[in-house]
């Protein structure tokens, strides 16, 4: 299977042979780290958007193979402040590094980049659109934590309209025969046109406001925040900001292997108190940033295949 | 009243037609013509609605020669049509095409020297390439120059 130049723009375009593959990869360079594979090469990391998580795992996962970085921290550093387009950018980025990550508040911002660029670009969150290495280091997460994929009870919790990594992940999922529990106010449910997929693809899925109505079926519960800057309206946003909360009454009626997700940063939906359990598994999901974002640099500049 | 010198150099009175109200009016057919053309294309049976659609799509505001556009024709078989004829422009098949998200069950003939040469039937292809704005007010395509791009389902 080759990766070489190849765009990684949304989980969409992996089959589920390829999802595997990558994972494979990552596991194998966690296991035995290569070092300065990556040496003589630039990543142009351009985030227009805010971002810690992925931009410093990207930027140290590039440093610690002996790469280069270069790039702004948001957008008021960059030409765009000027009026500089996208495709401008992209293209002079272009002639100045070897592989761009890019993170955008627009929608197919990633996706139009990808085609102004002759380089492979990875896309590091367009809007609400995609983040297909958050999905691949969540999927990898699972894996690791559940020891498989196939057939697990996965729950949703939180702002399933608007969160990106809740839709890629289900789709990336919906290759490994799960049941999953959309557990979300009515105004923040998840978007019909990742249902009619699911239910195309003859997953079992429920849609619940409760979230202790199928606790004790959870093997996996993804945890996401209300997303503040998604929602047009403030008064909207205050109302739903506190409605789920992850603690441990929540927990005394769960599995014992139940591990909670969260893409962070968190607010206030999971109780630091949840942190010393068995069942947080958010950190732990945070450090696999390194080696996810490691394996996709190498594989996209052809120096693992 | 206006006088004019006669063929004779005398003044001719010019009379108004006297109109008698009590017979009924003479019958003036009006008909609506669009002539045929000699060379170019016959864009048919197109829901009446998405005729300007059509000329829109195919920028035929930028065409050089002569477009006719016709709407609310009657037609047996949709009911209420449009037809679109451009002179001097064959469409190729991958124009034809870009009209089938508003027009799919359009004919489409090209015409040489006022014969149909050929039928094209319009077919939905698999990219639509700059023909419908994206409705996404987030979508990149609002925000920048560039075309939009939908994969059809």
């Amino acid at each position: 299977m080759d990766f070489k130049n190849r765009d990684i723009i949304s989980i969409n375009d992996f089959s589920k042979e390829e999802l595997l593959y990558v994972l494979r990869v990552v596991k194998q360079l966690e296991q035995k780290p290569k070092g300065n594979i990556l040496r003589g090469k630039v990543l142009a990391a351009l985030f227009f958007e805010p971002s810690t998580r992925t931009r410093l795992s990207f930027t140290s996962s590039m440093e610690q193979l002996g790469g280069e970085v270069i790039g702004f921290a948001n957008a008021e550093s960059s030409s765009t402040q000027k009026g500089e387009s996208l495709w401008d950018t992209i293209k002079m980025t272009d002639r100045y590094a070897d592989i761009i990550v890019i993170r955008h508040p627009l929608e197919g911002s990633a996706r139009l980049s990808a085609e102004a660029a002759s380089i492979p670009v990875i896309n590091a969150g367009d809007g609400s659109n995609q983040h297909p290495t958050q999905t691949l280091l969540d999927m990898y997460t699972i894996q690791k934590t559940k020891g498989k994929l196939d057939n697990l009870h996965v729950g949703f919790v939180g702002d399933l309209k608007y969160g990106r990594t809740v839709h890629s992940l289900a789709i990336a999922l919906s290759n490994f025969n799960p049941t999953f529990y959309f557990i979300a106010p009515d105004a923040l449910q998840m978007p019909e046109n990742y249902l009619d997929e699911l239910y195309q693809k003859k997953i079992k899925y429920y849609k619940t406001t409760d979230l202790n109505r199928f606790s004790k079926e959870l093997d996996v519960l993804y945890v996401t925040r209300i997303q503040k800057e998604r929602f047009p309206d403030a008064l909207e946003y205050e109302k739903f900001k506190d409605v789920y909360r992850i603690d441990e009454k929540f927990l005394q009626n769960v599995k014992k292997e139940l591990r909670i997700m969260h893409p962070l940063p968190r607010v206030s939906e999971i109780d630091k108190s949840v942190d010393s359990t068995p069942h947080a598994a958010y950190f732990e999901q945070a450090a696999n940033g390194i080696p996810v974002r490691k394996a996709l640099l190498a594989l996209a500049l052809g120096r693992i295949k | 009243m206006a006088r004019k010198k006669g063929r004779q150099g005398k003044k001719e009175k010019i009379r108004a037609k006297k109109i008698d109200p009590t017979k009924p009016k003479p019958e003036v057919k009006h008909e609506l013509n669009i002539s045929a053309i000699e060379e170019g294309t016959v864009i048919d049976h197109i829901p009446t609605d998405a005729t300007f659609k059509v000329a829109d799509i195919l920028n035929l505001d930028k065409h050089n020669g002569v477009v006719s556009i016709a709407t609310n024709l009657h037609s047996k078989r949709i009911g209420s049509k449009g037809i679109v004829k451009v002179a001097g422009k064959s469409l190729t098949h991958d124009e034809v095409n870009k009209i089938a998200i508003v027009a799919p069950d359009a004919t489409v003939n090209i015409i040489k020297n006022f014969n149909v040469k050929e039928k094209i039937k319009v077919k939905t292809p698999d990219i639509l390439e700059n023909v419908i704005r994206c409705s996404n007010p987030v979508c990149i395509t609002n925000s920048e120059q560039v075309n939009t791009k939908f994969y059809v389902v």
